[in-house]
């Protein structure tokens, strides 16, 4: 990748950041609120964990770490469809006429992660600070976020975290393809946003689920997007399984990608032929 | 026409509106319905994996979080006004044209778009009551039934007080803040569970700072006939809910002061 | 007793300073500096009951801040304000119900319902008694030519029609004073003569007193005799318009296209404005050279094609005004 190609994400970071810092008072309370979010859940998981530790899949310091991971990377979540994309790509499909859709997809998919990890990162900054670095210091360090357990973890960890974002970004994509097509942003959001924080496992760690559910939890495709990803970092997968993780993390990515390249496809020939 | 009466009218006129996009409502409320429904599917999944906690059954939980999602979908019901004053109204300065009408700013926002999604909530709210009292089982003789109603009311009047504030907040920092979220929806997610099982530091946070264990707790208390594990006196219970309203009044005040620095320093 | 007392207004705001650029920015969250602003400062006049007033002034001169002050929106910093006997922002309730208020390109009506449907709400919310509701809802629509838009929601009409319902909306409940914040901006030619007929013909004929605001100086001439001119926050000048022209800009402009190529006049007290290959325009005194004689002059020495004469255009008047009173914006 050039320089040239990384500026305008630098720019658009940078642009961001300040724009943030000039509303300090909202920046803050969003910040502040993610805390608080963060503090509820684990709390709820203590007073469980208190009451029969023994029946938890994941040990409780393991489960705090995951509830911060959670609530650093939140923006890297796939929840809302965003209209403006799905408005840009019809009104550009005539435009790309001369183009394959591949392009169009390709600029869009990018912007999609640029868009994620612009936002992803300052709050994952200051919940490090916060989580990570005050907790600890002010005796709190068994509600703390941990470092990875393990270089194994670490290492692994890169690679599930470029995934879950790139798995991110795929189902993001396709949401908004439909969207676009349908016109029906409201029903693709209130389906998308539901299904994502219950199967990535933002809502809970998918072990938790009656065990039951499991097979069927651990292959579906939003596994990676948070499941998956966070118990590679505090090696609940090790070794095989973290593989096997990884593996299911890139396949879907894939699957994805060609169910979002064939929708947009299919959908700008059908403008193309109506006119645009 | 007096205040209760235009009150009517204002939420009369938010419906008909709604109801010119009948599919589109009824997508945002079924969309509203399993964005909450979540919650409960989170609370059983808890139950079912650790078997209880705080001395609650799975039946008797799902009536605490039932009543704080009743009580709190019908104050964000009806005060989407005071949500969005910030951005609705005082970064678009037509909070002046609220000034300008002969009438309490508050009874104008409170009337201000009452969206009938918000009753999705309410809808998953009222299945798991369903089936909280065929799974304990509880007995809905007239007192119960009237506490209940007693607590959810002192929970509307918390839950506004608590979007009172959020608008108060928005004469000094012009945009609608997130943080307040901390307060209704963080609320509502905290409340959800029987509030014996946290800390007794948190307790005391929603006991006395923002009662939340007043209307969700206690009178729920004395509906199922337990006696509070944690002591506080059998008579106490039914009468809780009084802090909810008292919460409200005390927002009202700072409320006040807040129109009276808009005066002095406009939009 | 006038209607409207304004004395001594004054109305200051302190305002956060902020520097520059990413550093500023991070300074500006640890510690902030304030600076103060006078947006009103020894402001005083007073209105008769149905009197037109018209308020000028180039933008940030503080005429939105004395509209919002006079309706009792905004608290001032000092001064006395009364209007019917009450001061505005200590009774706002009571004040706001015998005022209407027009603010340009903005409306007060519910966006999608339709305007039958608003004008009825705000019946209701302004309390007012069925029959008399009734019967001045149909002489507005009538007056400003309503009726076909009364079913339609406020979205789908376009601006000119927004603000004539505007109107109707504002005087709905009978009020006695009415204040226009830039009623006519953005609207097309046929709106704005529309919207001035019907202002002058409240005033006139139905005796309401009004106080407009306006950046557009044919509004001004339309409608008011007297002008207020604010600047900086001061008051200027207040008194008939035709007064602040005399003393301004006491000029006639004279347009002379010639028979053959335009010829150098070289009479004192006339300057050349302006000049093509075969016309002049000249500026000159009245008062010190009769334009008949001057125009005699000229023809009687040139061969003259076509002459016309005009005043300067209200604009320069008023921007000389500024000038002259280093009025400029703020």
């Amino acid at each position: 990748m050039t320089t040239q190609a990384v500026r305008p994400y630098l720019a658009a970071f940078r642009a961001r950041f300040l724009l943030v810092l000039q509303y300090r008072a909202a920046a803050l309370a969003g910040f502040a609120t993610q805390l608080w979010w963060g503090a509820i859940r684990i709390l709820v998981f203590a007073a469980f964990y208190g009451v029969n530790a023994a029946a938890a899949p994941i040990g409780l310091t393991d489960v705090v770490t995951y509830v911060w991971l959670g609530q650093a990377l939140l923006a890297l979540q796939p929840w809302l469809a965003d209209p403006e994309v799905g408005q840009a790509v019809r009104s550009g499909g005539v435009g790309y006429d001369r183009l394959r859709p591949l392009d169009a997809y390709g600029y869009w998919y990018v912007r999609t992660v640029g868009w994620m990890l612009a936002r992803a990162l300052p709050r994952a900054v200051l919940m490090v600070l916060a989580a990570a670095i005050v907790l600890p210091l002010v005796g709190l360090g068994d509600w703390a976020w941990r470092p990875p357990s393990g270089v194994t973890a670490a290492l692994l960890f890169i690679p599930a975290f470029i995934l879950m974002t790139m798995l991110a970004a795929a189902v993001l994509m396709l949401a908004n393809i439909i969207v676009a097509a349908s016109l029906n942003e409201r029903g693709v959001n209130a389906v998308l946003a539901p299904l994502v924080i219950v199967f990535s496992g933002s809502l809970l760690p998918l072990d938790f689920y009656p065990d039951a559910w499991r097979p069927f939890l651990h292959v579906q495709p939003l596994a990676g997007l948070v499941d998956i990803p966070f118990r590679i970092y505090f090696a609940d997968l090790t070794g095989n399984a973290a593989l096997r993780g990884l593996a299911l993390q890139a396949g879907w990515t894939v699957v994805l990608i060609a169910l979002g390249r064939f929708a947009m496809e299919r959908m700008m020939r059908r403008l193309e032929m109506q006119g645009g | 026409m007096n205040a209760l009466a235009l009150y009517g009218r204002y939420i009369v006129t938010s419906l008909r509106a709604q109801a010119q996009y009948p599919t589109a409502t009824l997508m945002l409320t079924a969309g509203h319905c399993a964005a909450t429904s979540i919650e409960i599917l989170c609370v059983f999944a808890l139950f079912h994996r650790f078997g209880s906690v705080g001395g609650w059954s799975f039946g008797e939980a799902a009536l605490f979080y039932a009543l704080v999602n009743i009580m709190f979908s019908l104050a964000d019901l009806l005060s989407r006004g005071f949500e969005v004053f910030g951005t609705d109204f005082v970064r678009t300065g037509a909070f002046d044209r609220v000034l300008l009408r002969p009438r309490a700013a508050a009874l104008q926002l409170a009337g201000y778009e009452v969206r009938l999604s918000r009753l999705g909530r309410l809808i998953q709210a009222s299945v798991v009551l369903f089936f909280a009292t065929n799974l304990v089982p509880i007995t809905w003789d007239a007192q119960a039934v009237a506490i209940a109603l007693w607590a959810v009311a002192g929970g509307i009047a918390l839950f506004m007080g608590i979007m009172v504030l959020q608008a108060t907040l928005a004469f000094w920092t012009v945009d609608s803040l997130e943080i307040m979220n901390v307060l209704s929806y963080g609320g509502v997610q905290a409340a959800q569970y029987p509030l014996n099982i946290y800390a007794a530091w948190f307790r005391r946070v929603l006991t006395f700072g923002l009662p939340l264990a007043c209307v969700a707790y206690y009178p729920v208390l004395a509906i199922l006939r337990r006696p509070d594990p944690l002591g506080a006196p059998d008579w106490l219970l039914p009468l809780a809910p009084i802090a909810g309203f008292a919460f409200l009044a005390l927002s009202f005040l700072a409320w006040r002061a807040g129109m009276a620095r808009y005066a002095s320093t406009g939009s | 007793m006038p209607q409207i007392l304004v004395e001594a207004l004054a109305k200051t705001y302190r305002v956060a300073e902020r520097a520059p650029g990413l550093t500023g920015a991070m300074r500006g969250l640890v510690r902030r500096r304030w600076r103060e602003v006078h947006a009103l400062a020894d402001v005083s006049f007073s209105l008769e009951a149905g009197e037109l007033l018209a308020f000028i002034g180039p933008n940030g001169a503080g005429k939105s801040t004395t509209v919002k002050i006079l309706s009792g929106i905004l608290r001032p910093s000092s001064g006395r304000v009364e209007v019917d006997g009450l001061v505005p922002y200590e009774d706002r309730v009571r004040h706001v119900a015998r005022i209407g208020v027009v603010f340009g390109q903005r409306s007060q009506l519910w966006w999608d319902l339709p305007v039958i449907d608003g004008f009825d709400l705000l019946a209701d919310i302004y309390r007012v008694d069925p029959e008399r509701y009734r019967r001045r809802r149909d002489e507005l629509v009538a007056m400003l030519r309503l009726e076909p838009l009364l079913d339609q929601p406020v979205r789908q009409l376009s601006l000119g029609q927004r603000m004539r319902a505007e109107f109707a909306a504002a005087l709905l409940h009978d009020p006695a004073i009415l204040f226009l914040d830039e009623p006519t901006i953005g609207l097309d030619a046929p709106s704005k003569l529309a919207v001035r007929d019907f202002v002058r013909r409240l005033n006139r004929e139905q005796g309401v007193t009004v106080l407009l605001t306006t950046h557009d100086m044919h509004d001004v001439e339309a409608l008011a005799e007297r002008v207020i001119v604010i600047g900086q926050g001061r008051l200027l000048t207040d008194g008939p318009f035709e007064s602040l022209r005399a003393s301004v800009l006491a000029e006639r402009r004279l347009h002379i296209d010639f028979a053959g190529t335009a010829p150098e006049l070289g009479i004192p007290g006339v300057t050349v404005r302006a000049r093509t290959e075969r016309s002049l325009e000249l500026a000159f005194d009245p008062a010190k050279i009769p334009t008949p004689k001057l125009i005699a002059d000229i023809t009687a020495r040139h061969a003259v094609d076509d002459i016309h004469v005009d005043e300067p255009a209200i604009e320069e008047v008023i921007a000389r005004f500024y000038d002259l009173h280093d009025a400029g914006e703020a």
